[in-house]
């Protein structure tokens, strides 16, 4: 930040702040939006798949929390969902149906 | 924190102007990434996703980028080469900069990256995704000569033409070894899907022959899965001998065919040697890794402990508990990418999604998986999420649940060949 402070005082001031905040400060866990971008691999950029794996039911936050917690808890059988959905808290299930929620 | 040339010029022109513009635009920057396979690729897409103000140039060797998922089906025969050939084009449309060429130095003080043409592209962060190299003197007799007679094929291209044309050729009853390394190396059950998928072509074409595993481990990823296929799908055609047992290939001697290990002088008629691996060259002239030939990085951000403004992700990198696969580098450069641009912004850099998605396919019908998702902290590292990921279940008594999984593993390259390349 040398540079900007000496020449950008308005930058340098937020700046300073920003930079106070020690890595430690960030959010305990992943984003919705990063856990959601993991899903790609397998179900297609943005949840469009180009098949046989299904797509991410973008826009339906109730149908997509009741689907991971019931692979979660081994209540809808799957191959490989049961064992992905345990890798999540209750939390961040609701951040990943949150964050598909808000994709057009 | 030093100030990029480009953020402080883009600073004092906004200062001219107005202070929120200046916001808008803190974000921008130069990223040169280095390396266009799933890391690389990944990582370059994504920067421009999430912010298409910042400048992504991709350095990349080769014209086009053959993955090696899939290429053991294609040794197998039911795959093709350019069903595994993935084009830039789509990147290029994405507004990255393609640069083919390749890189033969990083300055980390000038800023720049070498080509081999004499430019010297500036970055203010880099992302550098350069795979393996293959460690040819870790096996005594083997070298890049060698593996014209007996090939390793573990980067996909050529390699895989030649041995595919080596197995075709291969009389029936003939004998196919396969020599794989210690860990670490690039994709931990590449070797013993490979096993399964000549299996199948032999089992259809040549079904007297045999297939010789000679393991420098004791032990490989989903080996009861892969084992209890091996039996039931091909009873009496596949040996797989623990290092322990004298597996591991000490020597070879590629104009008789022939490789020396614990377990005696075996001479085959196909040899597949796949040699110890290390981080690509670029890595090392940079001072990027340790002794143990990878390079040490942030859990957090994917970020250099060696050097500033360089991250390294994929299969370079020593990433903890996740295995060197594509799908890791995948998850690796989103996380990098979202790292870098919070630091062109100066921000604190966002916590990492990681998680790894493995399929193999025993036959054209028969996928298992392994999967993990990751915890990370500063302390610990990356770890499995515990009471979570692991192997395939109801296998390998399911059958219907195993051809599920061999259209899953299709549909997943299909997938992560957009999310990567487009």
């Amino acid at each position: 930040m040398r540079a900007l402070r000496v020449i950008v005082p308005p930058l340098a001031v937020l700046g300073a702040t920003l930079f106070a905040a020690p890595a430690a400060l960030a959010q305990d866990g992943p984003s919705g939006q990063a856990m959601v971008q993991t899903c790609y691999v397998c179900h297609g950029p943005d949840g469009r798949s180009a098949g046989p794996v299904p797509a991410l039911m973008r826009g339906q936050k109730e149908f997509v929390v009741r689907q991971m917690l019931d692979f979660k808890a081994d209540r809808r059988p799957a191959t490989i969902m049961n064992r992905v959905a345990k890798g999540y808290s209750d939390e961040q299930i609701a951040a990943i149906a949150d964050y598909l929620a808000s994709l057009k | 924190m030093i100030t990029t040339r480009r953020a402080f010029i883009a600073g004092t022109a906004a200062t001219a102007a107005l202070a929120a513009p200046m916001l808008a635009r803190a974000a921008s920057g130069a990223v040169v990434v280095i390396g266009a396979g799933f890391g690389g690729a990944t990582a370059a897409r994504h920067l421009k996703k999430l912010d298409p103000n910042v400048e992504v140039v991709l350095v990349e060797r080769e014209a086009s980028i053959v993955t090696c998922p899939f290429s053991n089906a294609v040794l197998g025969g039911s795959e093709t080469m350019p069903g595994i050939t993935r084009s830039l084009d789509a990147l290029k449309s994405a507004g990255i900069r393609i640069v083919r060429g390749e890189a033969s130095g990083i300055d980390p003080q000038a800023r720049s990256v070498r080509l081999a043409d004499g430019s010297r592209p500036a970055y203010d962060r880099l992302v550098v995704s350069p795979g393996i190299d293959l460690n040819f003197a870790g096996v005594r007799g083997y070298s890049e000569a060698a593996a014209e007679r007996m090939p390793h094929a573990w980067k996909a291209g050529a390699q895989t033409v030649l041995l595919r044309r080596q197995l075709e050729a291969m009389p029936d009853g003939g004998t196919f070894i396969v020599a794989p390394p210690a860990n670490p190396f690039r994709c931990p059950p590449g070797p013993y899907e490979r096993v399964s998928m000549v299996a199948s072509y032999f089992k259809a074409n040549k079904p007297r022959s045999k297939i010789l595993v000679l393991d420098a481990k004791d032990a490989f990823p989903k080996q009861g899965l892969f084992q209890a296929a091996w039996q039931a799908e091909f009873p009496g055609m596949i040996t797989w001998v623990a290092g322990k047992d004298g597996g591991k290939v000490e020597s070879v001697d590629p104009a008789a065919m022939t490789v020396k290990c614990g377990f005696g002088t075996q001479k085959g008629d196909v040899v597949n040697i796949i040699p110890p691996q290390r981080a690509g060259a670029i890595v090392h002239a940079a001072g990027l890794t340790t002794d143990s030939g990878w390079c040490p990085v942030d859990p957090m951000t994917f970020a250099s402990t060696r050097a500033a403004n360089i991250y390294v992700v994929g299969d370079a990198s020593i990433a903890g508990a996740m295995p060197k696969s594509g799908s890791s580098a995948n998850a690796q450069a989103k996380a990098a990418a979202a790292a870098v641009l919070a630091s062109l912004a100066g921000r604190p850099a966002p916590s990492p999604a990681l998680i790894n998605i493995c399929y193999s396919l025993v036959t054209p019908d028969y996928g298992i998986s392994v999967t993990d998702v990751y915890q990370v902290s500063k302390g610990k590292g990356i770890t499995p999420t515990p009471n979570a990921g692991g192997l395939s279940v109801r296998a390998p008594t399911d059958l219907g649940e195993r051809k599920l999984e061999a259209a899953y593993a299709r549909g997943w390259y299909k997938n992560i060949s957009a999310d990567t390349w487009g």
